[in-house]
């Protein structure tokens, strides 16, 4: 039932990504190809969605058109071909984060995953209480006194369900600091995470400073308190080899539509051993075993967190992308996105009055940069750049702790994925250097 | 559209000589009726904290602090500008007719003789994620009417 990936040998066989590999790419993604204020459309926002190549579109159109159909119920042919192809999408998945099967878990998002798991975790508590479920939910739920630490870098998505799970709870929300220059404070990480913390959540790699966190420090210093780790990857998984078995996470959660996909599903990676004892979120058809007026048995994971109709297309879909980035490999896309997110930093930091987020030039970053322009608003910076067809993302980034600690309300940020060229990141450049001067800065 | 239609002369000068800003070290003046009002766009940050004072049916002063891009700016700006010396029907006219050319996605055009230097905005009504940029300000306008007069 697996579909087959291409295996990451030949991957790895083949030759670092340049413009010209990059302009072949670039013929995949239909809608890279059209003016925009009558200038070619640089497309620099794949931090907030990326753009779907053929391959992805014509999935989810195939589905429609040869196999749509209800999953895992109704015996008929095309019901068995659309089970058939949404659980072999679950197979792709998992191979792509080097999880099993039933540990992929699909979302809609990247955050319903993060608030499924809070939500089951507040359960979890619940159910311990009343005697329901498996004796280890007795060790899952959380109380006060209880900790849970974030990372003051984090998006909303992971901030907020952890402050409504300390609300629900009654345990304490605490966070790591970050320095200037957008590294978390991993001595103060050390003393924070501690033996009441339960629960440690933080981001991969920052969707504001670019900034790659060193998990596994992280994820050690978490084992040693005994609290379960929750990674954000939704600026990772896109981007560069993840694998969650040898990062040891307890979870990790994406969104589809920022690694080629489409918008409407995400994944949840969870360990199987907590998967299968924790309660579920929603709850209704397509996850329970028996049903009586009074009460409801659930099918084990990953159907016991799929409530409902399923986002069945998109599924495939996403197969599809993740299809199209194994065959181009992800240590190529990588570096490639590394290159770029370099040659931003040295272009914008050599410009006067920007100011450049996260990491310098020259220190490990995912291939975005956000940054201030002296004495010109970031939604300025924004239309000045769409009027030379530019795309950009204007705003806090669903980050404002984030800004407030750097002294900002909004900033620019500039994300690249493997269709850019250095073409595209000059042109940027190029243009980035006459804001200033337009706006009498 | 150019984005020099949309960033007309106007709109700069008032984003960078800001009329009636500095709310804070600017006395009502005695005897006035003010109201207040605070507006924030959670989208952009864009901030604006305006009052108004009236006296005898006039306002008499229309003074703001706010932090933002330069059309929220501007914007506040030539609105204190023309709303000073105008009497309260004739701002909230003026608002109403703000408003209406700045929803309409280009399709109402301002009158100058209406809107005096306000009419430079019209640009900005093509751009839906800017309308509330330039409407922040006069929002905030008519709250603080609402309490003054």
């Amino acid at each position: 039932m697996a579909v087959v990936s291409t295996p990451t040998t030949l991957a790895r066989a083949l030759p670092a990504l340049d413009n010209a590999e990059v302009l072949r790419i670039r013929n995949d993604f239909p809608v890279l190809d059209q003016l925009v204020n009558g200038r070619p459309l640089v497309y620099l926002d794949s931090g907030a969605t990326s753009q779907n190549p053929l391959s992805v579109i014509e999935a989810e159109q195939e589905f429609y058109e040869q196999r749509n159909a209800a999953v895992h119920r109704g015996a008929h042919h095309l019901a068995v071909e659309a089970t058939e192809v949404f659980e072999d999408a679950r197979q792709t998945i998992a191979d792509f984060v080097g999880a099993q099967y039933e540990e992929i878990v699909w979302t809609s998002n990247a955050t319903e995953g993060l608030n499924l798991i809070s939500y089951a975790l507040s359960n979890a508590g619940l159910w311990a209480a009343q005697g329901r479920g498996d004796a280890r939910l007795r060790d899952l739920g959380l109380g006060p006194g209880d900790e849970i630490v974030v990372t003051e870098m984090e998006h909303h998505a992971n901030l907020i369900p952890w402050q409504e799970l300390a609300y629900r709870t009654g345990a304490t929300l605490r966070y790591i600091p970050i320095e200037d220059f957008g590294n978390l404070r991993l001595d103060q990480a050390a003393e924070i995470v501690g033996e009441r913390t339960r629960l440690f959540a933080f981001t991969h790699a920052s969707n504001v400073l670019g900034t790659i966190n060193p998990v596994q420090e992280l994820v050690a210093i978490a084992r040693r308190a005994g609290a379960l780790v929750v990674l954000d990857a939704c600026q990772s998984a896109p981007h560069l080899a993840l694998d969650v078995k040898q990062l040891d996470v307890d979870f990790a959660v994406f969104s589809g539509h920022k690694m080629l996909g489409p918008t409407g599903i995400g994944v949840l990676y969870g360990k199987q051993e907590l998967l299968d004892v924790l309660p579920p979120f929603l709850t209704g058809g397509s996850m329970i075993t028996t049903v009586t007026m009074e009460r409801a048995e659930y099918l084990p994971a990953p159907q016991r967190f799929e409530a409902g109709t399923q986002k069945i297309s998109q599924a495939v879909a996403l197969a599809a992308a993740v299809n199209y980035l194994t065959e181009t490999g992800m240590d190529r896309v990588h570096r490639w996105e590394s290159e770029l997110g370099q040659r931003m930093v040295a272009g914008l930091e050599a410009i006067d009055g920007i100011r450049v987020l996260g990491p310098a030039a020259g220190q490990d970053r995912i291939g975005l940069a956000a940054f201030d322009v002296a004495g010109v608003h970031a939604h300025d910076v924004g239309q000045f750049l769409d009027a030379r067809g530019i795309a950009v993302r204007v705003g806090h980034h669903c980050a404002q702790p984030l800004h407030r600690r750097l002294g900002l309300t909004a900033t620019t940020r500039a994300s690249a994925y493997l269709y850019n060229t250095t073409d595209d990141v000059d042109e940027f450049l190029d243009a980035v250097s006459g804001v200033r001067a337009y706006f009498r800065a | 559209m150019s984005l020099d239609q949309l960033y007309q002369q106007i709109i700069l000068d008032h984003s960078k000589a800001r009329h009636g800003s500095g709310l804070s070290e600017t006395a009502a003046p005695e005897g006035a009726s003010t109201g207040l009002s605070h507006q924030l766009n959670p989208v952009c940050g864009d901030e604006v904290t305006l009052r108004v004072a009236v006296e005898r049916g006039t306002v008499a002063q229309l003074a703001w602090d706010g932090a933002g891009c330069s059309i929220s700016m501007a914007s506040a700006s030539v609105l204190s500008e023309m709303a000073e010396g105008m009497s309260v029907d004739e701002l909230r006219s003026v608002i109403s007719n703000f408003r209406e050319v700045l929803r309409s996605r280009g399709k109402v055009h301002a009158d100058p003789e209406v809107l005096g230097d306000a009419a430079a905005f019209e640009g900005v009504a093509r751009y839906a994620a800017r309308v509330k940029c330039a409407m922040i300000s006069w929002v905030a306008a008519e709250d603080a009417l609402n309490q003054a007069a």
